[in-house]
């Protein structure tokens, strides 16, 4: 077993124990952890495939973004958890058997000898940086869709905000509706009155 | 020596923990959102995996928009399960159902 194997054995150990502790974790603080730490040895896993810049992506991206999102909001809501379990365990024969099916339906078709066509190629060469790969592709052939996911975090950015952000009650901003909607007679109240005469009594001006 | 399947056999067992906590945590909205998180890694092993092995590195721009996708699919989840939280009081999924006529 050479020194790749036995990395990759110990990332895929620590990834599988990490997993099951996500969804087995009692406390949602404890599972986001937990898959910070799966993050973490996917990382590792993808940098043993030598894909270095998704690998640095994942872990700054996704652990140092998505995962302290997630720990904020677990932190910030105020949760029941005795009510979140029950019927934990009653789910687990017939989870663990749809689970447990379902990795093995896949590993039979991939654990054959079908993939072996693949082993024969002898991996190319690596001339360029992964980076410079990577970067290449997406500002050529894949500019169009790079351009889309820019809009599509734009779009995130603004449901985020527009979802969560309250208004305030003592600003002092204008409603542009309420602006357009007003009529002159809300404004200007003409009132017809009895024209005042002056009085003899009061002195003129320049006497 | 490590081949495509033992790369391909780690995604797969990754996708059914997904699949099991979405079964088991089917009452906590938050645990769900991470289970997904799971099976989008899974699926992003794949998608490597068979770049690595068939030398194209189109698999891991693909990975790249994933990702995107995935980082705007949690900023906008987490949103929401605020915004519910705030108006419920409860994450727990039974409590959700003001959409059942």
């Amino acid at each position: 077993m050479d020194f790749k194997s036995v990395v990759f054995y110990l990332f895929s150990a620590v990834l599988v124990f990490a997993s099951l502790r996500v969804i087995t974790a009692r406390n949602p603080v404890r599972a986001v952890l937990y898959l910070v730490l799966a993050f973490v040895s996917g990382g590792g896993i993808w940098m043993l495939l030598e894909a270095e810049f998704l690998a640095i992506t994942l872990v700054l991206v996704y652990v140092g973004a998505v995962m302290v999102l997630f720990l904020f909001v677990v932190m910030l809501l105020d949760i029941n958890l005795d009510r979140l379990r029950e019927g934990f365990w009653s789910y687990l024969p017939l989870g663990a058997t749809v689970g447990a099916l379902m990795a093995l339906e896949m590993g039979v078709v991939i654990g054959g000898s079908y993939f072996d066509l693949f082993e024969n190629r002898v991996p190319a060469l690596v001339t360029d940086s992964n980076v410079k790969e990577i970067g290449r592709l997406i500002y050529t052939d894949y500019v169009y869709p790079f351009e889309v996911a820019s809009v599509i975090l734009l779009v995130g950015i603004v449901a985020a905000i527009a979802l969560t952000g309250r208004q305030r009650r003592q600003t002092k901003a204008m409603d542009p509706a309420q602006q357009v909607l007003v009529k002159a007679s809300d404004r200007v109240r003409l009132v017809s009155m009895p024209s005042e005469k002056l009085e003899d009594s009061v002195p003129q001006a320049g006497e | 020596m490590l081949t495509l399947s033992h790369y391909l056999i780690l995604a797969a067992i990754l996708f059914a923990i997904g699949v099991v906590g979405i079964f088991l945590n089917r009452k906590n909205l938050i645990v769900l959102l991470m289970s997904i998180e799971l099976m989008l890694l899974a699926v992003n092993t794949n998608f490597i995996a068979f770049s690595r092995f068939m030398n194209d590195v189109d698999g891991q721009v693909f990975v790249f928009f994933i990702l995107v996708v995935a980082a705007a699919e949690a900023a906008i989840g987490l949103a929401v399960l605020v915004v519910l939280f705030r108006n419920l009081k409860t994450i727990h999924v039974d409590d959700l159902d003001r959409l059942n006529g």
